[in-house]
């Protein structure tokens, strides 16, 4: 298999199967003769299935015997490359070194083509098995009938169809006749145990090309007439241009053009200054020859770190919107012999993806566009830069090549539309490259968030009043205008809501409240759930310990209390969440050797949460060291429910354990006077291979529904650090980020 | 501008770029070799690493002028899909890449290693390859592949009967 960019010459294809979003109406383009010809097969059978004419043409199979199948969700590095046609192979019954890989390329017939949210195998888990069951299901009808034998007697295998007798036919062999049959309207799909692909730790397809050197990148793209730009974004980013001084700038070789531009972002319009040239060396070179006298139009002002934090701390004065309340908050942690509170922050971050935002745009003379951009979802970005550009979505055409990182950031397509109007004005195609220090300093990132936490325990330790004010900017709100002014944003509310969180406390109070600011937020690896969960479960670890208790027995005796009253939300039939976060910390205890008693110095810290459909718990070991402490080892045990392949859900808790480290123990992003105080991997560190803990993840196996798995690794990785360092050194750390080798006072 | 000598990965070619030109953008834009990545641009992160006569160095902050006349080696010159490098294929077996695009630094700085210490300590890869960033955290699968890397290297290396 080959990655290949998304150009699907349809005329080198004669059929092109697969199903609708909502039936299994399937359908095909491209006649022989190279029209683009749709026949609906099931349309006269099915006159109420009319939606189905859009067509999900996931499966290409030509009459060679080529095979096709079609990734409909980016992929970062989270394994979509693989994940998504792995679904489809299986039913299908191809091995994967038959196939080839193409990227989706925005059309509405795939679907949504977001990799986001944790989504790609727990939302395509059905309707891409039976994508490809169907066609299974057609090629084995299209021999049967071709040797005028019962279907009974006929079987797939690796691409082609065998009759008990052992003749057998390929599926480019078959493929004319497929075609021409009615689409099944049910399909058995496989049971667990009989999967041949899903399940089993397969080498990634797109590897051998990121050890060569040869996988195509969006920072790799060259199309002909390429133009570079590198842009001036104004300081305290929202800025208005007073003027430019350009005349070092165009006296470097290369510089075509400086124009003004402008960056547009969902909740503000930023303006800047482009140089394009002949080279990226020459644009950078232009960039910072440029002389802009900026209009900082206040938000030098308005904006700066603390004052926001200082804000929510005033605001958790106010009652919350809640997400849940239970119980008699205020009378049981009143009456109660034992109280604590205790503010949790959590600071803004940027995502630092390995490869910075980088777009080619090129506004053609027609008034058509064509983008090829490392984007989370082409369909986004096509609704994005037609809406943008004031044209119908079929006049722009995306191409996505493999994303160098994203983690939230390239869902965010400020760099795309900043890319699409300086082609515009210079009337070529450009390729668009940020800095580092753009990307540091500019933003988007993750907001910021205060816990104000408040809780008691009883006599006999029991946890018997909590709350949490979860405080802060809405991702909601900002990037979708969406009013949550008197109302609890359920994106915070992830992984500490009753549903996510089942420890069933007699009295309760978890809410939000909203406290705004202009420094641009949007999603970042597991969203609200790397901010609330440290907080929330290093308060419980505080109020174990008043009690006197085993945080880990303390978390197991509450769940096997709230037994019977937590079930998965829109999942009525599966394993209720209380029963999986005790079967998760029982593993963990097992695992990690959490009873066994640890040497003077030593200390162990616990910490679980829900996020994205699956629950992963960590135990954490460290020692002291100096004023600091060494992380010893990691242990970590995930549920996800079934997986695809379970090489990648450990690589990817890996990399949640990485990521999750590193925004607990490096830089967070401070605004002071309206400008970011960081600016490159100097003063923004992240964790490096010298600081890498020993890892150990475990996965448990049930048949629930697959749950996410690229970011419900992250959300217990913080809390379970600093519960673990409070064990070893006394010390509570209740404000992130902070120096590993010199804990605060 | 300048014209400028260079041999990349055994091939030697001309070109005229400013002689100030990182020698990354020259690889990349001018050369057209793709696999070598821009990162941070200040030397902190190691994806544009390359070999100059065998040492890696950052070729985002060494200027171009300052390979010419020297044997430059990137990612396309250490092996392809067919004949790969021992440390290529330990990275295929340990499962390494995720996104991947730091990679190539990441092998550089392996294969760099490797041939300085052929049997390397815990000590040595952190020492080796504290210079390379992975913002999606595959460094516990590095430090297993280059151990894998070194023990291919040996068995071809015995299997050649050297």
């Amino acid at each position: 298999m080959k990655p290949q960019l998304p150009s699907i010459d349809r005329r080198s294809f004669l059929k092109a199967a697969g199903l609708t979003g909502t039936g299994l109406l399937l359908g095909f383009t491209a006649r022989a003769n190279g029209t683009s010809q749709v026949v609906n097969l099931n349309a006269a059978a099915d006159p109420n299935a009319l939606v189905a004419f859009e067509l999900n043409p996931f499966i290409l199979i030509d009459n060679a015997g080529n095979i096709t199948i079609i990734n409909h969700r980016p992929d970062m590095g989270q394994g979509s490359w693989q994940a998504v046609p792995t679904m489809i192979a299986e039913e299908l019954e191809v091995t994967l070194d038959q196939i080839t890989i193409r990227q989706s390329d925005g059309l509405r017939k795939y679907g949504s083509q977001l990799s986001g949210g944790s989504s790609t195998v727990r939302t395509g888990w059905k309707r891409l098995r039976e994508v490809g069951a169907a066609a299974r299901q057609m090629f084995i009808e299209s021999a049967a009938a071709r040797w005028n034998v019962p279907v009974s007697e006929c079987h797939a295998e690796k691409g082609t169809v065998k009759h008990s007798s052992g003749k057998s036919l390929t599926y480019g062999e078959l493929v004319d006749d497929a075609s021409k049959r009615e689409v099944p309207k049910t399909v058995q799909l496989k049971a667990k145990k009989d999967f041949k692909l899903i399940g089993q730790p397969l080498q990634r397809p797109d590897i051998p090309s990121k050890v060569t050197g040869k996988a195509v990148f969006g920072m790799d793209v060259t199309v002909p007439g390429m133009l570079y730009a590198s842009v001036e974004h104004c300081p305290v980013i929202h800025g208005k241009v007073v003027s430019i001084d350009d005349s070092a700038t165009k006296k470097i070789p290369g510089v075509k053009a400086v124009v003004k531009t402008e960056r547009p972002m969902p909740h503000r319009k930023a303006e800047a200054v482009a140089v394009v040239a002949t080279s990226y060396w020459a644009a950078l070179q232009g960039r910072r020859a440029l002389k802009v006298q900026w209009d900082k139009a206040g938000y030098d002002q308005s904006m700066t770190t603390s004052t926001y934090f200082r804000e929510m701390r005033e605001k958790s004065k106010q009652d919350a919107f809640p997400f849940y309340t239970a119980g008699d908050f205020k009378a049981a942690y009143e009456a109660a012999p034992k109280k604590l509170e205790g503010f949790y922050e959590t600071p803004f971050l940027a995502h630092a993806p390995m490869e910075p935002e980088v777009a080619v745009a090129h506004v053609k003379p027609d008034g058509s566009c064509e983008i090829w951009a490392p984007v989370q979802g082409p369909d986004g970005a096509i609704g994005e830069v037609s809406q943008y550009l004031g044209i119908k979505p079929e006049q722009v055409k995306v191409t996505v090549p493999f994303l160098g990182g994203a983690f939230g950031r390239k869902a965010y397509l400020d760099f795309v539309l900043e890319a699409v109007h300086i082609s515009k004005q210079v009337k070529a195609p450009v390729k668009l490259v940020w800095t580092r220090e753009d990307d540091i300093t500019q933003g988007p990132y993750r907001p910021g968030m205060l816990s104000a936490m408040r809780g008691a325990v009883d006599a006999g330790g029991n946890i018997v009043a909590f709350e949490h004010k979860a405080i802060g900017e809405s991702i909601q709100r900002q990037v979708f205008k969406a009013n949550i002014d008197n109302k609890a944003d359920e994106w915070v509310g992830e992984s500490i809501n009753d549903k996510e969180c089942p420890y069933g406390f007699p009295n309760a109070n978890v809410g939000y409240n909203n406290v705004k600011t202009d420094i641009p937020i949007v999603w970042w690896r597991s969203v609200y759930a790397s901010n609330t969960p440290f907080g929330h479960e290093c308060f419980f670890d505080e109020l174990a310990h008043a009690g006197g208790k085993d945080p880990l027995a303390l978390r197991l005796e509450m769940l096997e209390k709230a037994k019977g009253t937590a079930k998965p939300e829109g999942q009525e039939k599966g394993i209720p969440v209380v029963d999986r976060f005790i079967q998760v910390l029982k593993v963990l205890r097992e695992k990690s050797g959490w009873e066994k008693p640890l040497a003077e110095g030593q200390g162990k810290g616990v910490a679980i949460a829900r996020s994205f459909g699956s629950q992963c718990a960590h135990a954490i070991f460290v020692t002291k060291k100096g004023n600091g402490v060494k992380i010893d080892r990691v242990v970590s045990v995930m549920d996800c429910g079934m997986y695809v392949n379970p090489d990648n859900v450990r690589a990817q808790t890996e990399g949640n354990i990485v990521y999750g480290l590193t925004a607990a123990v490096k830089n967070g992003i401070t605004f002071t006077n309206g400008q970011a105080d960081q600016t490159n991997f100097h003063d923004y560190q992240v964790l490096r291979l010298d600081e890498m803990p020993a890892v150990e993840i475990h996965l448990i196996e049930n048949e629930e529904a697959p749950g996410g798995v690229g970011e419900p690794g992250l959300p217990a990785v913080a809390p379970a650090l600093c519960n673990a360092i409070f064990a070893a050194t006394g010390k509570r750390i209740r404000t992130l980020p902070f120096d590993l080798n010199n804990l605060p006072s | 501008m300048a014209s400028l000598s260079l041999t990349i990965n055994g091939k030697k070619q001309t070109i005229d770029a400013d002689p100030q030109m990182p020698l990354l953008w020259a690889i990349r834009d001018v050369v057209g070799l793709k696999g070598t990545k821009f990162g941070c641009g200040i030397a902190q992160c190691g994806a544009c690493t390359v070999h100059l006569n065998g040492t890696p160095i950052r070729s985002c902050s060494t200027p171009v002028s300052a390979a010419a006349g020297k044997k430059i080696t990137t990612i396309e010159g250490i092996g392809t899909e067919k004949n790969l490098h021992p440390v290529q294929q330990a990275w295929i077996e340990e499962q390494v890449p995720q996104c991947g695009y730091c990679q190539s630094g990441q092998i550089m700085s392996a294969v760099a290693l490797l041939k300085d210490k052929p049997s390397p300590t815990d000590a040595d890869i952190d020492a080796a390859m504290r210079g390379n960033i992975c913002r999606c955290g595959t460094y516990g699968r590095i430090r297993k592949a280059i151990h894998t890397a070194a023990k291919l290297s040996k068995e071809t290396a015995s299997a050649s009967g050297k």
